[in-house]
C-alpha cells in the first residue's frame, strides 16, 4: 500500500500536466469541432453538429492551404530522402573528410528557422534596389529575374519546398549515415570476392539493409511535411493567406489567433482533418512497408 | 612481358576509374556543403556591410573591403534584441529544468517502483506519443488565457515541460541499471530518492545531457506557442522577436541590422553545436525530429 502511494506521487506530476495539456485538450478539441457558433467572449454555443466541417471544408483559405500542403509533401519528401541517400552514400565512400563534411551538412538543424527564413528571403527576394543574389544566378544563365517572394506562385513554390528541403536534410543524411554504417562489412566482402557490380551491391546488400531507416524517414517526413507551418512564416511573413501559401496547420492557427482569429472550433474541425489525413497516410506506409519489406 | 603489361594497364584503369569516382563525389558533396554554407556566409556578410554600402549594390558584392560592427549595436539599440535574449535564456532554463525533474521523477517510478496501475499507465502513456502538438494546441490556448496566463513566463513554460517520449528515453536507460545496484542499496537503507540522486542519475548522465541539449535547441527554436502566447513584445522569445523586426522593425529596408540580429541569434546554438557535436548528432539520431 506504501508502495502504490510512492510510485504514484513520483509519477504525479507528469500524470497532471499531461492530463491538463494533452488528454483533456484531445478530448476538448473534439467536442470543440462539433459545437456550432461557438462565441470566444460568452464561451456558449448554439448547436451542436457538423457544420464546422462543412463550413471548413468549403473555405477557400482551406483548399488552398490543403492544395499548398499537398505540393510540398508530394514534392519534398521522396526529393529530400533521394539527396539524402545520395549524400549519405558519398559521405560513406570517403572516410578522410566525413566528419567535416558531416559537421557541415547538419548546421541547419541548429539554426533558428526563422533567422535563416530571413536569410533565404533575402537571398531570394527581387526589390527595387537589388534583384537579389538568387536572381544573379538566373540571370547568368541566361533566365528572367523573377521575384520569388512576392511573385507567382510557382516561384514562391520553388523557395518553399527548396528552404523546407534544406531544413530537413540534415536529419535525414544523419539517420542515413549511421545506417550505411551499420551495415555488416563482411556482406561487401564476400560480394568483392563473387566480383559483384557495384549497381547489384546497392540493389542487393545496401538498400535492403537499410530499407526500413528508409521507411522510417518516409513516415517522419510525410509527418513532418503535413506539419508544415515555421518555414513558411520565415519566407513569407505572419500573413500567409495573402501570400496565398498559407498551410493547414497556418489555417488552424489563423483561425485561432490573429486578424481573422477567434473561432477556435473551426481551428479543431481543421486540426482534426488535418490529423484524419495524416493518420491515414501514416497508416498507408505503414502497410507498404510492411509488404516490402519482406525481402 | 605482355602479362606484365596488362596487369599494368588494368591496374592504371582502375586507379583512373576510382580517381573519376571520388572526384564526382567530392563535387557533388562539396556542391550542398556551399548551399549549406552560404546562407550563413551570406548574413555575416550582410551584417557587416555598412547600410548605405548595401544600399547602393544593385548587384550584391560577395565581400567588402570596409566591414562595420554599427548594425550590431542598432541591433541591440533600435530593438530589444537583449530582452528577447533574455526572455529566451529564461524561457529555455526554467522550461529544461522543470522538464527534467517531472521526467527523471516519472522515468524513476516506472523503471524501480512497483505499484498498481503501473502497466496501464504506461501504456496510456506511449499512445500519448501519437499525438501532433496542433490537436492540443488549440484547448491549450483557451486554457491559458481563461487562467488568465497569456504575456507571462508561466504560460509561455507550462505546457511544455512534459514530454512523453523523454520519459521513455530515460526510462530505457534506467532499467538498463542492474537491479542489484537497488537491491543492494535497499538493504543499505537508502530511500528511493537518495538512490535515484546518487546513483541513477550519475550513471545516465550520457543520456541526460542528450535530452537537455535536445530540449535546448527545442526551446531555442520554439516559435508557434510562443506566438499565439505573447502579444507584449515585453515576452517576445527571439523567433518572435525576429519576426517583429522583420514586420516593424529597424524599418523595412534596414536589412544589414536584421541580418546582425539573425546572426546574433544563431550564435549560441551553432556554438554550443560545436562543442558538443557528437552528442548531439548522436542524441538527434536516437530520438530527434525537427518540429
Amino acid at each position: 500500500m506504501k508502495n502504490n502511494l510512492k510510485g504514484w506521487l513520483y509519477l504525479l506530476p507528469a500524470v497532471i500536466f499531461l492530463g491538463v495539456f494533452m488528454v483533456y485538450p484531445l478530448i476538448d478539441v473534439i467536442v470543440y469541432s462539433f459545437e456550432e457558433g461557438y462565441n470566444f467572449a460568452s464561451q456558449s454555443y448554439t448547436g451542436t453538429g457538423l457544420y464546422n466541417y462543412s463550413y471548413v471544408l468549403r473555405d477557400p483559405y482551406f483548399t488552398q492551404a490543403l492544395k499548398n500542403t499537398f505540393i510540398i509533401v508530394i514534392i519534398t519528401v521522396p526529393l529530400s530522402t533521394g539527396l539524402a541517400l545520395l549524400i549519405s552514400l558519398g559521405l560513406s565512400s570517403i572516410p578522410k573528410v566525413r566528419e567535416l563534411f558531416q559537421t557541415i551538412y547538419f548546421l541547419p538543424y541548429v539554426t533558428n528557422t526563422l533567422a535563416v527564413g530571413l536569410v533565404f528571403m533575402i537571398l531570394f527576394k527581387k526589390t527595387a534596389y537589388t534583384d537579389g543574389m538568387v536572381n544573379l544566378l538566373v540571370k547568368a544563365f541566361g533566365g528572367e529575374a523573377v521575384d520569388f517572394i512576392g511573385g507567382p506562385y510557382w516561384a514562391k513554390m520553388f523557395v518553399m519546398c527548396f528552404y523546407t528541403i534544406w531544413i530537413v536534410l540534415p536529419f535525414k543524411i544523419l539517420i542515413l549515415t549511421s545506417a550505411l554504417a551499420s551495415v555488416n562489412e563482411t556482406y561487401y566482402k564476400a560480394a568483392k570476392v563473387d566480383g559483384t557490380r557495384p549497381g547489384r551491391i546497392f540493389g542487393r546488400i545496401t538498400l535492403p539493409m537499410i530499407a526500413p531507416m528508409i521507411f522510417y524517414l518516409v513516415i517522419t517526413g510525410f509527418i513532418g511535411a503535413f506539419k508544415a507551418y515555421s518555414d513558411e512564416v520565415a519566407l513569407f511573413g505572419t500573413d500567409l493567406n495573402a501570400a496565398g501559401m498559407n498551410t493547414i496547420v497556418g489555417y488552424v492557427y489563423d483561425m485561432l489567433y490573429g486578424n481573422s482569429g477567434g473561432y477556435p472550433s473551426f481551428a479543431s474541425a481543421a486540426a482534426i482533418i488535418l490529423f484524419a489525413i495524416v493518420f491515414t497516410i501514416t497508416c498507408i506506409n505503414l502497410l507498404l512497408s510492411k509488404k516490402s519489406s519482406v525481402f | 612481358m605482355s602479362n606484365q603489361n596488362d596487369y599494368d594497364r588494368i591496374e592504371r584503369n582502375a586507379k583512373r576509374r576510382k580517381l573519376i569516382k571520388n572526384t564526382v563525389i567530392y563535387i557533388f558533396l562539396a556542391i550542398w556543403g556551399l548551399m549549406v554554407l552560404f546562407p550563413f556566409y551570406w548574413m555575416i556578410l550582410s551584417s557587416i556591410k555598412s547600410y548605405s554600402a548595401y544600399s547602393s549594390e544593385y548587384i550584391p558584392k560577395f565581400f567588402t573591403l570596409s566591414p562595420t560592427l554599427q548594425n550590431y549595436s542598432e541591433a541591440f539599440t533600435a530593438v530589444p534584441l537583449g530582452k528577447y535574449f533574455l526572455n529566451t535564456l529564461i524561457f529555455t532554463l526554467c522550461t529544461t529544468v522543470l522538464m527534467m525533474v517531472v521526467i527523471i521523477l516519472a522515468a524513476f517510478a516506472f523503471a524501480r517502483l512497483e505499484f498498481r496501475g503501473k502497466n496501464i499507465v504506461f501504456a496510456l502513456f506511449l499512445s500519448l506519443m501519437m499525438i501532433p502538438n496542433e490537436l492540443v494546441i488549440i484547448t491549450n490556448f483557451v486554457t491559458i488565457t481563461d487562467l488568465g496566463l497569456r504575456n507571462t513566463f508561466a504560460g509561455l513554460i507550462l505546457p511544455s515541460v512534459t514530454s512523453v517520449f523523454y520519459i521513455y528515453l530515460l526510462k530505457e536507460n534506467f532499467e538498463a541499471i542492474p537491479e542489484e545496484l537497488y537491491k543492494a542499496a535497499k538493504v543499505d537503507g537508502t530511500s528511493d530518492f537518495k538512490y535515484l540522486v546518487r546513483v541513477m542519475l550519475p550513471i545516465s548522465q550520457p543520456t541526460i545531457v542528450t535530452i537537455i541539449i535536445l530540449k535546448v535547441i527545442e526551446c531555442w527554436n520554439s516559435y508557434v506557442w510562443p506566438r499565439l502566447i505573447t502579444d507584449n513584445s515585453n515576452y517576445f522569445l527571439v523567433s518572435n522577436g525576429i519576426q517583429e523586426i522583420r514586420e516593424n522593425g529597424f524599418g523595412r529596408e534596414n536589412i544589414p541590422a536584421m541580418m546582425a540580429a539573425v546572426v546574433v541569434i544563431s550564435v549560441p546554438l551553432i556554438v554550443l553545436f560545436l562543442i558538443f557535436r557528437k552528442k548531439i548528432m548522436a542524441g538527434v539520431s536516437r530520438g530527434g525530429t525537427k518540429g
